[in-house]
């Protein structure tokens, strides 16, 4: 099976008086592999469960491959998830769940009936789905585990069971709800390397919903960030870090969070922090409060600058974290990116200066959208 | 080797102090366990041992004079044929209420369970007749049945077939009784099965979904069944138990009469009628054997079925 696109066209939902769903559009290409990230209750879960036939959306449509599927039974969209239990079937063994999909499939009724199936089963296509069974089981690397339960079996070979039961079959798709969330940090970060290779190797589309940036970040070809029942932004990882479209994404994106001053455009479209300007000029139309986002490796000690004060430094092997809190307004905190190395000089009182490198600044309007920012000279107030 | 003496001189000195420490361990354990333990001798193992001590003598209840009589009893009760009709019937009757208890137990469990606001409904209407006094029902039961009076017989004669003698045809009594006896255990069992039902994680039944299980019946053998499988075990031990146990329907619908003896009738006329307490007493112990067998079977050859 090649892999196929998945088109979702103005999908509305909503549970009573929630509208969880807002009218969402988003086109996964074939065999690109795309993250749903966002905060709990964002409608992520929801949409994929909507693409794999388990929930019916109140509007809009969902195509597979060109082909609209919004009415089909899950059974018959040719899609596999991974869910973030794994949803394993507790009595049979790990051949037995790898094999179910197909079984389903390729078997008629009468084979697949307990106790009796046997007689009807054609000899030749179980051979074929032991076959394909032992090769799912390979390129997972679990041949050993085969024989077992899945009570036997630990947290990260159930996460490799449920994704051999999910590929044993090349599906038009593969639909993933958070599923490395139930494993440890380690075996999390293992995972993602594998998942994303995995990835690679089958060339399939692959749609991943997550709640952690860092497993979106990691492995997708693209993100679409949610927010309260929309995409706030879809773009390449990069894009989302380079150039969030929206406070929501700014915030979202990034370890660690990135640094947010409230900040005012005058009539002139100069940015102010404090009464301080800060040397960056936006549209005039767009005088008022707003909110300047500046990553924390955008920021470095300077003469002067932003007046801070140092809380705390964590030291996170390569890197250093520097808290600071805002002198202007003690309730803003600042978070300075050092290498391991370098020091930071304060004062006796832990008072020192950061600047930032303007051009690598994100303004945001007070409706949380982007705006237009660029680098002016400084006028001394 | 002198310097491995060392080590055990001193571990031996540690043993001892150690065994001084799980001797008073020990008391202070058993000091816990001993009310259960002595309640469990006092209400269980005492009586059986009084049972088994009366099954090997002639003892009549009042009667002054008491014999060993060995294992006489039991060779007479295989000699009886009342005894041997009464588990003929038993047998008869569990073979009825097991399947048809369990099963239908579970159907309507099934058909309740997808009910979103009758469900509380048809949970309490299936309830009711186990939370009913069975001597009650079983009169209610005897009137309903009845050959003249009795409605079930009126709709059979309105339907134009002869009316059917349910409590007096010797071939009717039993399977009659079973079907009281199914009406009676529905819905404990069903409550059971709704119970196994609510358990099973939904994910599982998404998975065989995407996984093609594009049929309920798929569906059911696929999660359904199995994953009810240990309460599926734990219905069939209590309804075999229960059903081994039928006493108030003959009680009330026969009193034992045209050959509707069960295990347990039996049992009560030759204990507390007949006052033959020896005898009845060699009649439990055989009763409690045959149920102890049977669970032990159905626990054992299910367990390794159910349990993953």
């Amino acid at each position: 099976m090649t892999p196929q696109s998945v088109e979702l066209r103005g999908i509305g939902k909503s549970f009573g008086t929630e509208n969880v769903l807002k009218g969402i559009d988003l086109s996964v290409r074939p065999g690109e592999f795309l993250s749903l990230v966002g905060m709990s209750g964002c409608g992520k879960s929801t949409l994929l469960r909507m693409i794999a036939g388990l929930e019916a959306p109140d509007r809009g449509t969902v195509s597979i491959g060109g082909s609209d599927v919004t009415d089909m039974d899950p059974s018959e969209r040719n899609l596999a998830m991974v869910f973030q239990s794994y949803a394993l079937y507790p009595h049979m063994n790990v051949r037995q769940n790898i094999a179910t999909p197909l079984r389903m499939r390729r078997l008629p009724l009468s084979a697949r009936l307990p106790l009796i199936g046997g007689l009807f089963a054609p000899s030749q296509t179980l051979r074929e789905i032991d076959a394909a069974v032992e090769q799912a089981a390979e390129t997972l690397h679990i041949p050993h585990l085969l024989d077992r339960k899945p009570a036997q079996l630990s947290g990260g070979q159930r996460q490799r069971v449920a994704l051999a039961r999910a590929l044993v079959r090349s599906p038009a798709a593969f639909l993933m709800d958070e599923p490395l969330s139930n494993l440890d940090a380690k075996l999390r970060a293992h995972m993602r390397e594998e998942l994303a290779s995995l990835h690679r190797r089958l060339g399939a589309t692959f749609i991943y919903v997550t709640h952690d940036q860092i497993e979106a970040m990691t492995m997708s070809d693209r993100i679409a960030l949610m927010s309260e029942g929309r995409i706030e932004q879809l773009g390449t990882p990069d894009e989302l870090y380079r150039s969030p479209a929206t406070l929501t994404v700014a915030r979202f994106i990034g370890t660690p969070s990135i640094n947010l001053l409230p900040v005012e455009i005058d009539a002139q479209g100069k940015v102010a922090a404090f009464g301080q300007d800060l040397g960056l000029q936006a549209a005039a139309a767009h005088a008022g409060p707003a909110t300047l986002g500046i990553r924390s490796e955008d920021l470095r000690p300077a003469a002067e600058g932003l007046a801070v004060r140092v809380l705390r430094a964590e030291t996170h092997g390569a890197d250093r974290f520097v808290s600071c809190q805002l002198l202007a307004d003690e309730t803003v905190r600042i978070t300075l990116r050092q290498a391991a190395g370098e020091t930071l000089e304060t004062g006796a009182d832990g008072l020192t200066h950061l600047a930032f490198a303007p051009e690598r600044a994100h303004l945001f309007g007070a409706d949380g959208a982007r705006r237009e920012l660029s680098v002016r000279e400084r006028v001394a107030a | 080797m002198t310097a491995t003496d060392f080590p055990a001189e001193t571990t031996m000195a540690t043993a001892s102090s150690r065994s001084r420490t799980d001797r008073r361990m020990a008391l202070r354990g058993l000091a816990f366990v001993a009310p259960a333990a002595l309640l469990l001798i006092a209400i269980y193992i005492l009586p059986m041992i009084v049972l088994a001590a009366f099954s090997v003598t002639d003892y009549q209840l009042g009667a002054l004079s008491i014999r060993f009589v060995g294992l006489q009893n039991f060779t007479a009760a295989m000699d009886d044929d009342v005894f041997m009709r009464a588990f003929a019937n038993t047998v008869l009757y569990a073979v009825i209420v097991i399947p048809f208890g369990v099963f239908l137990a579970l159907g309507v469990a099934l058909l309740v369970y997808n009910r979103k606001r009758s469900r509380a409904f048809w949970e309490v209407a299936y309830f009711l007749p186990v939370t009913a006094t069975l001597v009650a029902m079983a009169t209610v039961w005897q009137f309903l049945l009845h050959p003249s009076i009795g409605p079930v017989n009126a709709a059979i004669k309105w339907f134009g077939f002869e009316p059917v003698a349910f409590l007096s045809n010797p071939v009717l009594l039993i399977p009659t009784m079973a079907m009281i006896g199914i009406w009676q255990v529905l819905g404990f069992n069903m409550v059971l099965f709704l119970a196994g039902l609510t358990a099973i994680p939904k994910d599982l039944y998404e998975a065989a979904r995407l996984d093609g299980a594009r049929n309920p019946i798929d569906r059911f053998f696929t999660v359904t069944w199995p994953i009810l499988g240990p309460t599926t075990m734990f219905v069939v031990v209590t309804t075999s138990i229960s059903a081994f146990k039928v006493f108030e329907t003959v009680a009330v619908l026969t009193k034992g009469r045209f050959g509707s003896e069960t295990l347990l009738f039996n049992l009560y006329l030759e204990g507390f009628e007949y006052s033959n307490t020896g005898y009845a007493a060699a009649l439990t112990l055989i009763f409690l054997a045959i149920v102890l067998i049977l669970s032990i079977w159905q626990t054992v050859h299910m367990d390794r079925k159910v349990h993953y």
